[in-house]
């Protein structure tokens, strides 16, 4: 298994580590040049979307990154990752695309709303949660599984071959939801 | 597992890594500076060129300004404070700046203490010459540290000097004996717990930018090479014949900072680059204020 993770602008490193305690082999992809070795899954770190954005586009990674995710390539998006995949991005423009929510950027205000939290995710049990001016999924479609809320808020789900999570497991000790993707991953390639 | 507010604001400066902060004074340059991809934009009143044409006392900018700004944008906005100006600190955190810059770009408004920021919920980033200068500011609360170079000049030198100098230290530290480090400590004027950190992780607690008369996208590149995590961009930006252009064009140069072929391409036709005054024309060293 070889992952790319999109390094661009942001906290690419964090998500390099993880990988790192888990023992995944994993490249940086900084330009489109970083997509000729072919890879079996695709993280979105935080960051700030907007910069993203426009970065994947100056850099000619916008097109052949949404291909292969609507062709099913495994992704996970973390804070800025999600509003990078979503539908629809409350007074913004939407990135991919390519996942079937609603984001609301910045949802719990400036940096003094940035907080941490414990909370019940899907099968794994009460995980470490770290929102840094994060946003929350408002709405989502009907093939949208939800996999953790916060105070009634939307905050990781998944569609098909998408993981979201508005907080940030690579700010936390805890590996579980980079193993879940992984074991997403793995059963989508099977 | 309970996390500290310092944690989640030395977190936030991790989320701004790899990106590049730029100086606004308008919401028109904010919009300007978040469409050319700025990871976050400083809210000030006059640029530091201006400023130091200007001359005479520097403040924080009107809170008016700022909230425009704040409105303008969905990056982080940061905002800066006088040294030692805990009130204006206190105002900044009124209204919910993202980071505050406890800056010498401003007329200092202590010349013995620093802001006591462990006293504020809102995070810090402060500007350092060397390795004590930056532990120091740490100790007193900073989440983020940047070099300070020169502001307002566009002459990169003294960030160079900056950037090189904290690492060197950096690595004098790593090659100590532990038994070393308490006379290190005293020599530095430094906390000693901060000084193990450096040590054993052979960088600062916290995210490092370059800063201070950073002006084309090889003054950029050039930062990230000497181990800088970002880029702030002050006056280079909206001094410039094309801030647009030039803006983005620094922005691909943080990101793909060792690619010469692509730096190339993105530094053809700028037009002109702030004028720029050298260290040794100008008068006033913004640098040597508070250390």
């Amino acid at each position: 298994m070889r992952v790319g993770i999109l390094a661009l602008q942001g906290a690419f490193v964090e998500h390099a580590a993880m990988l790192d305690r888990l023992g995944v082999d994993h490249f940086e992809i900084r330009q489109r040049r970083d997509l000729d070795v072919p890879f079996d899954a695709l993280i979105l770190p935080g960051g700030e979307s907007t910069t993203m954005g426009k970065l994947l586009r100056d850099l000619d990674l916008f097109e052949p990154l949404q291909t292969s995710i609507l062709q099913g390539l495994p992704v996970f998006g973390t804070c800025a990752g999600l509003i990078l995949l979503a539908r629809e991005v409350e007074g913004g423009i939407p990135c991919f695309g390519t996942m079937d929510i609603c984001a609301r950027r910045n949802a719990y205000g400036r940096q003094l709303g940035s907080f941490h939290t414990e909370q019940p995710f899907d099968g794994l049990g009460s995980i470490p949660m770290t929102f840094i001016r994060a946003p929350y999924i408002r709405s989502a479609g009907p093939d949208v599984r939800i996999l953790a809320r916060v105070d009634g808020r939307i905050v990781a789900a998944r569609q098909d071959n998408m993981l979201a999570t508005a907080f940030h497991p690579e700010l936390t000790e805890s590996l579980a939801v980079h193993r879940y993707f992984l074991d997403m991953a793995l059963s989508l390639a099977a | 597992m309970e996390k500290t507010r310092y944690e989640l604001n030395k977190e936030l400066a991790q989320m701004l890594k790899g990106g590049v902060i730029m100086d606004v004074t308008t919401p028109e340059q904010a919009r300007i500076a978040q469409d050319a991809g700025a990871c976050a934009v400083m809210a000030l009143e006059r640029i530091p060129a201006d400023i130091r044409a200007a001359g005479g006392v520097s403040r924080m900018s009107d809170p008016k300004m700022i909230r425009g700004i704040q409105e303008a944008v969905s990056i982080p906005v940061m905002a800066k404070c006088r040294i030692g100006h805990f009130v204006e600190a206190q105002i900044l955190e009124a209204i919910e700046i993202d980071y505050i810059d406890e800056s010498e770009v401003l007329s200092p408004a202590d010349d013995v203490y620093h802001i006591d920021k462990t006293q504020f919920r809102v995070p810090f980033v402060c500007g350092a010459r060397d390795l004590g200068e930056a532990l120091r500011r740490i100790a007193e609360g900073a989440s983020m540290i940047r070099t300070k170079g020169e502001p307002g000049t566009g002459d990169v030198v003294q960030a160079v000097r900056h950037m090189r100098a904290m690492n060197a230290e950096i690595r004098r530290v790593q090659s100590l004996r532990e038994d070393e480090l308490f006379e290190a400590a005293k020599q530095l004027q430094v906390p000693v717990d901060l000084l193990r950190y450096v040590h054993e992780n052979g960088r600062l607690p916290v995210v490092n930018f370059a800063a201070g008369g950073v002006a084309t996208p090889a003054d950029a590149a050039l930062m990230m090479q000497l181990g800088a995590e970002g880029v702030f961009v002050g006056s280079g930006i909206f001094k410039s014949g094309n801030p647009a252009k030039r803006a983005a064009a620094i922005v691909q140069a943080v990101t793909n900072y060792t690619d010469a072929k692509l730096i190339a391409e993105v530094s053809a036709g700028l037009g002109e680059a702030m004028v720029g005054i050298n260290e040794n024309e100008i008068a006033l060293l913004m640098a040597e204020r508070g250390k």
